[in-house]
């Protein structure tokens, strides 16, 4: 008998998810965020369609708030692998002119993020989305199945989800219905760099320390990666050496103070933490339950 | 972090996190589960607060909640870590299965929470199916509840064999070791016959630690570990994937070019080399492999519970819900199966209607002809029953309308286990154990057909159907009476009246038994088309 590592079982059920959504759905998407868990997602799926390509796109709802080093890295690996990206952005959002400093976070993330999200599986009437959402990362995503079905108006009712025992996924929908699918789901954030290093995955540099212009606010330091960042009265730019743990927007985004430089730091770093990865996350403290609204509301 | 110590004086608890290895070699899944407010999920909320599992932030928050919603007055609420619905922390009690992620030095866990709530039993279940291992709680106050022994009950047909009880509370009854003896004497003696191999009963309190991570001084009379000794050194009874041969559930076939053809599954069991004999199930054809694909490339071998791609060294027709079978001489499809159920609809069991039936990656339509018993979950007896209510277990035989590749559920679990599907609402109804094969086994025997035969004419009691058969019997009977009653009168005789009286009763219901069968087979052909589960692949 062949022993498989705690990795290769994650992987294996992983690849197991990925390839039940292509035999019962129409038309998958994989939602490619750009950070570390879109990076092993996307490394699965390369796997699990070997030799083959992935038959389905990446799809990115861009804010156009992303960190520019996100979007450079988003358009190389594209480029690299050979796939096609979808780039959907919320126009009317655009229009309206809604950004997370006027707007607030909870705004922000729901018209850009929520409703761009809404949008483009619309447009393209996608049945299944891929997302690369863990159970670790917050106590609402706890309660998430693997095949997470949502409405025609794409809303998860967490009171009424069908039970997934074994591997044994019930992938019928109405017509409209369409899942969200997280082949992550029993991984941690330990699990996911162990496998980045593992694998040799290419990740966005943001998550390596480096010298960046950051700006103290709200008790978070914001990196000032262009010029739409006004500064306030008595702010001013410091340039630390940091990194991120989890990539969003980056007015949203909180960095780290942290010489880890390599994989093995930024291992050895997150074992010694004391902080989740999610706390620089600002739109996660809008209110407790927050996570959960926004889940219902159509959000990953 | 201040305010946190300031209100949870958690004795033994070290703030800092363990440091994980690089290996971290074995894997335990395990379930907690028992009665509501047996405090389960305050104990994987302790044990995760004890490993370090919990950040700053987030003891931060569930301080923050623990004044809000919490049941402990002052002192951190370790339920609201795991109770991540609103619902769930407005009621104080735990509605659906949580997953929890927690590492030791020794060990890597995944930690199933589930419901005690009777109506969340199927939630229970689910964290049952992939549990190599149970912590069943008991309230030291209470002793052994109605739950307890339905829970014992499900974990062990799901075939977890080594189960840990947890008697909580002990801080309530004064660490009494009466009380502890005479629980485990109890529990001993009410799961007797459940096949469990092992039985690990441990005092604790999870809300102050006790016997938690480290040994309690309040129970210097308990000798054994503490809890998360007993999980970190557990070693569950594997499961038996090691059998010569192989089993290989056709997932998806990968077709990128007319060049390439090959067929995506996770092995289910055994060990497969480029080069052995395979024959495809249910067709019965034979070829060879020829290249086994990795993630990266080929590979020269792979084992159970790895996902690959094969290709064949013949053209063969193979589709999603094949398995491809290396050995196993011995294995038939089988478009009858004898299987243990467990009710998960919101409707209950109806004897012969349709519904889907997925086993491994085959999908076929299924009718339970007999449902043979159901459990009575106090006393484990079993009796004669028509239906089985949510929540309810039995023993049913399932005629499906194309033959399937099935071994008993305790030999191997990926093509042991199925779930039933209601076609209209797609709601899961049901989750099912096969026991054994029919198509070459026993069949049915006279005694079990002629059951069958009355479960399938008048229905469930209960069920929509068995009302409407009711109804039109006593119509058939009242209209074939007064038809009787007039020819009678017309005739002067009341011979002739009794004999047409049986000629219209007896043709009518020929004629209706026709007529909604053929009714039945079109309704059935005029459901929409299963286009989610014949994609097939892309």
């Amino acid at each position: 008998m062949i022993q498989m590592s705690h990795l290769d079982k994650l992987e294996a059920e992983s690849i197991f998810i990925i390839r039940e959504v292509v035999a019962t759905c129409d038309n998958p998407v994989l939602l490619y965020s750009i950070g570390k868990d879109s990076a092993v997602l996307l490394h699965l799926v390369m796997k699990a369609f070997h030799p083959a390509k992935p038959p389905f796109p990446l799809l990115h709802v861009d804010t156009t708030w992303k960190f520019r080093d996100m979007i450079a890295f988003r358009d190389e690996t594209a480029r690299r692998l050979g796939l096609n990206l979808i780039v959907h952005i919320n126009e009317e959002g655009v229009k309206a002119g809604v950004n997370p400093f006027a707007s607030g976070s909870r705004v922000h993330t729901d018209v850009m993020k929520t409703q761009g999200l809404k949008q483009a599986l619309d447009k393209y009437g996608f049945d299944a989305a891929f997302g690369g959402a863990r159970r670790d990362e917050e106590k609402s995503r706890a309660k998430e199945r693997v095949f997470s079905l949502r409405s025609a108006e794409h809303r998860w009712d967490p009171r009424n989800q069908r039970p997934e025992p074994w591997s044994l996924f019930n992938t019928r929908k109405k017509k409209g219905e369409s899942f969200r699918v997280f082949p992550l789901s029993n991984w941690t954030e330990a699990d996911v760099w162990d496998y980045i290093a593992r694998e040799a995955i290419p990740v966005v540099p943001l998550y390596f320390a480096a010298p960046r212009p950051v700006v103290r606010r709200d008790g978070a330091l914001i990196m000032r990666d262009d010029d739409r960042m006004e500064l306030k009265p008595g702010e001013v730019i410091e340039t630390l050496s940091v990194r991120f743990r989890t990539l969003g927007c980056y007015p949203l985004t909180g960095a780290v103070e942290s010489d880890a430089a390599t994989l093995e730091d930024i291992i050895a770093e997150m074992r010694g933490s004391r902080a989740s990865e999610r706390q620089g996350r600002i739109i996660d403290h809008d209110g407790a339950g927050s996570m959960e609204q926004k889940k219902h509301e159509g959000y990953f | 972090m201040s305010a946190v110590a300031r209100l949870a004086p958690v004795p033994d608890a070290d703030p800092a996190p363990e440091a994980l290895p690089q290996g971290r070699a074995s894997l335990l899944r395990f379930i907690t589960c028992g009665s509501v407010d047996d405090g389960k999920s305050t104990l994987i909320g302790r044990m995760l607060y004890e490993a370090g599992a919990v950040f700053d932030d987030q003891l931060d928050s569930l301080a923050k909640d623990s004044r809000k919603f919490g049941t402990q007055g002052e002192a951190l609420d370790f339920a609201l870590l795991v109770d991540g619905l609103s619902a769930e922390r407005e009621q104080g009690i735990t509605i659906d299965v949580a997953y929890r992620y927690f590492a030791t030095a020794r060990r890597t866990f995944i930690v199933a929470d589930t419901p005690g709530h009777e109506q969340y039993t199927r939630n229970m279940a689910t964290g049952a199916s992939t549990a190599d291992l149970a912590v069943i709680l008991v309230d030291a106050r209470k002793g052994l509840l109605p739950q307890t022994r339905r829970h014992s009950y499900i974990v062990s047909s799901l075939g977890v064999r080594d189960v840990i009880v947890a008697i909580n509370k002990m801080d309530l009854v004064g660490f009494s070791k009466e009380t502890f003896d005479a629980i485990e004497a109890d529990y001993r003696a009410a799961v007797a016959g459940l096949g469990f191999s092992s039985i690990t009963c441990i005092p604790l309190s999870a809300r102050d630690g006790d016997n938690v991570v480290t040994l309690s001084a309040r129970t210097p009379w308990y000798a054994g570990p503490p809890l998360l000794s007993v999980l970190e050194d557990a070693q569950p009874a594997g499961r038996s994937a090691d059998e010569p041969g192989f089993l290989l559930p056709v997932q998806w076939i990968n077709r990128p070019n007319l060049d390439f053809r090959g067929f995506a599954g996770t092995l289910a069991s055994g060990t497969l080399i480029a080069g052995d004999a395979v024959t495809v199930l249910p067709s019965g054809r034979t070829t060879r492999i020829a290249r086994v694909i990795g993630g990266d490339g080929d590979l020269t071998r792979a084992g159970a519970g790895q996902a690959i791609t094969v290709t064949t060294v013949d053209e063969v027709d193979i589709a999603r819900g094949d398995v491809l079978v290396g050995g196993h001489r011995e294995l038939r499809p089988a478009s009858q199966i004898s299987a243990r159920l467990i009710w998960t609809g919101g409707e209950p069991l109806e004897i012969g209607r349709e519904y889907q039936l997925k086993l491994a990656s085959a999908v076929v339509n299924a009718r339970i002809v007999l449902l043979h018993d159901a459990v009575d979950i106090d006393t484990f007896a079993t009796r004669a029953d028509e239906t089985l209510p949510m929540n309810g277990i039995g023993h049913a035989t399932l005629k499906l309308d194309a033959p399937v590749v099935n071994v008993p559920y305790a030999r191997n679990r990926d093509l042991g286990g199925f779930i039933l599907i209601d076609k209209v609402s797609n709601e899961t109804v049901a989750f099912g154990l096969v026991v054994r094969d029919l198509s070459g086994g026993t069949p049915l025997s006279a005694r079990e057909k002629v059951r069958a035969a009355a479960q399938g004419w008048i229905g469930a009691p209960g069920s929509a159907r068995r009302g409407e058969v009711l109804a039109g019997l006593s119509w058939r009977l009242a209209s074939a009476a007064a038809f009787g009653i007039i020819v009678a009168i017309a005739t002067g005789s009341p011979g002739w009246g009794l004999a047409a009286g049986a000629a219209d009763i007896s043709a009518r219901t020929a004629l209706r038994a026709l007529h909604d069968g053929l009714w039945r087979r079109a309704r059935e052909r005029s459901l929409p088309a299963d286009v989610a589960e014949s994609g097939g692949g892309i």
